[in-house]
């Protein structure tokens, strides 16, 4: 008999026992976590029901999408946002449910707080009710995205009932290039497998450049494993992932650690375990990459040109090429370096750590963004924000013309009052270049926070070496 | 939830793939505290095109909604399930569907109908020629009829089930609810909770 997947070990530990034979599991979640954009309704079901939140200390809320980012102190203008983070406050607080609210340490992307907090340790399960969820998954955890009506059944019973998903591998040998990142990675492997290639299935990264990845990055891989419609993506604990999460605030304490880390350390494939599909990438070959149409699929290295849809033989893959050509507003042979931004976009749960802001800032020293275009630059969390204070990164954007704000999805999910006009372009170090995802008619080119770095200076698509010295 | 057993209807025919939940409701509109009302902003920003299939007076009433391939991927926003609720659809065609779509749509009565491309081309032609023409979905036989063709479709059992009697997940799994506690008592101990306390260690090394 064939061994046995780590994400399958995961969920083979997570069932809970009813004796009932079906096709779906009873799964036990090990966390929950919340933000006020999908789940006021989740609240409502569950109080017109008369039903409490069963495990309240294994659910934490924070605020991210509806908040501002520049002054944080004012009211929320858009009355129905300020109603939905009120709600947010009132449910958690009258279910006893953690929570951090704008501003404070502790608070911003709901995946970039959660690890950061030391709240996910291999081997767990992890919801949210938003499909970037599989973002934790870079820590060896069985992490997805789920629906409201979900989210009301864990408050309620803190499982779900599901099917398990497939297995899917991706292999990343070899060494990444230098100017190339995980984001360039991720970009270039969903170009080749398609936006459905992972759906049902669960992804698991391996080879020796995710090994050689920081956490950091290996969430960017993870957080845009979605985008090539997968369920989760997880990575194999390591001793990068222990050196991320020892000494953090919800990390295991000293007498625990040894072990926890002992168990986390089992948490690995069988040699011989099968997955349904295997792919196969070989890092030394990725160059930075940026997308030209509306599907994160549709990118290209970036010194390469607008692809031709005639060229396409698949038809409804041409129809989407011409839409998206459309919508875009390019040509076909357009080389992706002479295309103009309005905008810059630096920030979202792929791109918003503290080692995405360093990228940036290296790019950006002793630089002025170019006239004309407009950066909006948003910390993934308070912390991430605290720390690039610390480490005199704010001087180096202030210098370049850049403020850096305060935390929150901004202009990612463009549901606060960070959006781009009809259409304006963008470069943008986010996960989805959907139609009017950054604002109606707005287009996106999806980049890594060192591409968008130096486009903000050159004003058109460009890597750093482009720049002048 | 609204049970699911035959819908007989006539259809709206999208001609596109990757209908992402973005397009099905954008996320400005995403700020209702309740299910009611979504319908209003379904596909709200292509509806700015009057040749949209949801703006022709032929289509009025339509309540299978045939689209193309990847209905329904990216974001988990349950609303994109209620806009489609809202505006009156029960059923919607698509050769293959966004994984968190197709979960939330069987929670809230609305089936999600696998067809494959070809069966959905022949939907497609069949409402853009003859508005008029009623499909029938059946879940307890799981086939898509129409203009003298049938179609059978996959869907799981549990799934089917609930959706035939309308069932609630929350009942159903609190069923177990000495079997969740057990389970709880065998829970390693070293797992986190949420409560808050000291934050120290939250900035990067």
């Amino acid at each position: 008999m064939a061994g046995t997947t780590l994400a399958e070990k995961l969920w083979r530990s997570h069932v809970v026992p009813t004796g009932e034979a079906g096709e779906e599991d009873l799964l036990y979640i090990d966390l929950h976590l919340l933000h006020e954009l999908n789940t006021p309704v989740a609240f409502d079901r569950l109080d017109r029901a008369g039903r409490r939140v069963r495990r309240p200390e294994l659910t934490l809320g924070t605020e991210d999408h509806n908040t501002p980012t520049r002054d944080i102190r004012r009211q929320i203008e858009d009355p129905a946002a300020r109603h939905q983070v009120q709600l947010m406050r009132q449910n958690c607080e009258r279910h006893g449910i953690p929570h951090y609210r704008l501003g404070e340490m502790g608070q911003g992307i709901v995946h970039v707080i959660a690890p950061e907090l030391g709240l996910t340790h291999p081997g767990m399960t992890v919801v949210c009710c938003d499909s970037h969820t599989t973002t934790l998954g870079a820590f060896g955890c069985l992490a997805f995205g789920i629906g409201t009506t979900q989210v009301e059944h864990v408050l309620a019973t803190q499982t779900l009932p599901l099917r398990r998903p497939g297995d899917m591998r991706v292999t990343v040998d070899g060494v990444l290039p230098a100017g190339s990142t995980a984001k360039d990675l991720v970009l270039a492997l969903i170009s080749q497998i398609g936006t459905a290639a992972g759906q049902g299935r669960i992804v698991e990264y391996r080879g020796e450049a995710i090994s050689a990845l920081s956490m950091e990055s290996r969430m960017t891989v993870c957080n845009m494993t979605v985008e090539a419609g997968s369920r989760a993506g997880i990575i194999a604990p390591d001793e990068t992932t222990f050196a991320y999460l020892r000494g953090r605030p919800h990390a295991p304490s000293a007498e625990r650690w040894p072990a926890e880390e002992a168990y986390w350390r089992t948490l690995r494939t069988d040699p011989d375990a099968v997955f349904e599909r295997e792919v196969h990438l070989d890092a030394s070959t990725v160059r930075p990459h940026v997308t030209w149409g509306t599907n994160p699929a549709q990118a290209v290295p970036l010194d390469g040109v607008v692809p031709d849809p005639a060229t396409q033989q698949d038809s409804v893959l041409r129809q989407a090429a011409e839409r998206a050509l459309d919508y875009m507003g390019l040509a076909p042979g357009t080389a992706m370096r002479e295309v103009p931004v309005d905008a810059v976009f630096i920030g979202s749960c792929t791109n918003s750590r503290i080692e995405d802001l360093r990228q940036a800032a290296d790019v950006l020293r002793g630089r002025r963004v170019a006239d004309g275009v407009e950066v909006i630059l948003v910390p993934g969390s308070e912390a991430v924000r605290e720390q690039a204070r610390a480490e005199g990164l704010d001087e180096v954007f202030a210098a370049a013309g850049i403020e850096l704000r305060h935390a929150g999805c901004s202009m990612c999910a463009a549901v606060n009052e960070d959006r781009l006009g009809a259409g304006r372009r963008a470069a943008s170090t986010t996960n989805r270049n959907y139609e009017g995802r950054q604002g109606k008619g707005a287009r996106t080119h999806l980049v890594s926070p060192a591409v968008a770095a130096a486009t903000a200076v050159a004003g058109h698509l460009c890597a750093p070496e482009d720049l002048e010295a | 939830m609204q049970p699911f057993t035959a819908h007989t209807a006539t259809m709206a025919p999208l001609r596109r793939s990757n209908v992402d939940t973005d397009q099905i409701i954008p996320v400005r509109f995403l700020t209702r505290p309740t299910v009611e009302g979504y319908g209003e902003n379904l596909f709200n920003d292509w509806r700015d095109d009057p040749d949209f299939v949801l703006n022709r007076p032929e289509h009025a009433g339509a309540t299978v909604l045939v689209a193309g391939t990847d209905f329904g991927t990216g974001s988990s926003r349950e609303s994109a399930v209620w806009s489609l609720t809202g505006w009156g659809f029960r059923a919607v065609v698509a050769p293959r569907f966004g994984d968190i779509f197709y979960g939330n749509a069987l929670k809230n009565g609305l089936l999600p109908v696998r067809l494959d491309l070809g069966a959905v081309e022949v939907l497609w032609d069949l409402a853009e020629r003859d508005p008029a023409t009623r499909v029938t979905v059946d879940l307890q036989d799981r086939t898509v009829s129409a203009g003298g063709r049938s179609w059978t479709f996959p869907i799981g059992e549990d799934d089917r089930r609930r959706l035939l009697l309308g069932l609630d997940d929350v009942d159903l799994t609190l069923r177990h609810l000495a079997a969740i506690e057990r389970f709880e008592a065998t829970r390693r101990e070293g797992l986190p909770t949420t409560t808050r306390g000291d934050l120290g260690g939250l900035l990067a090394r």
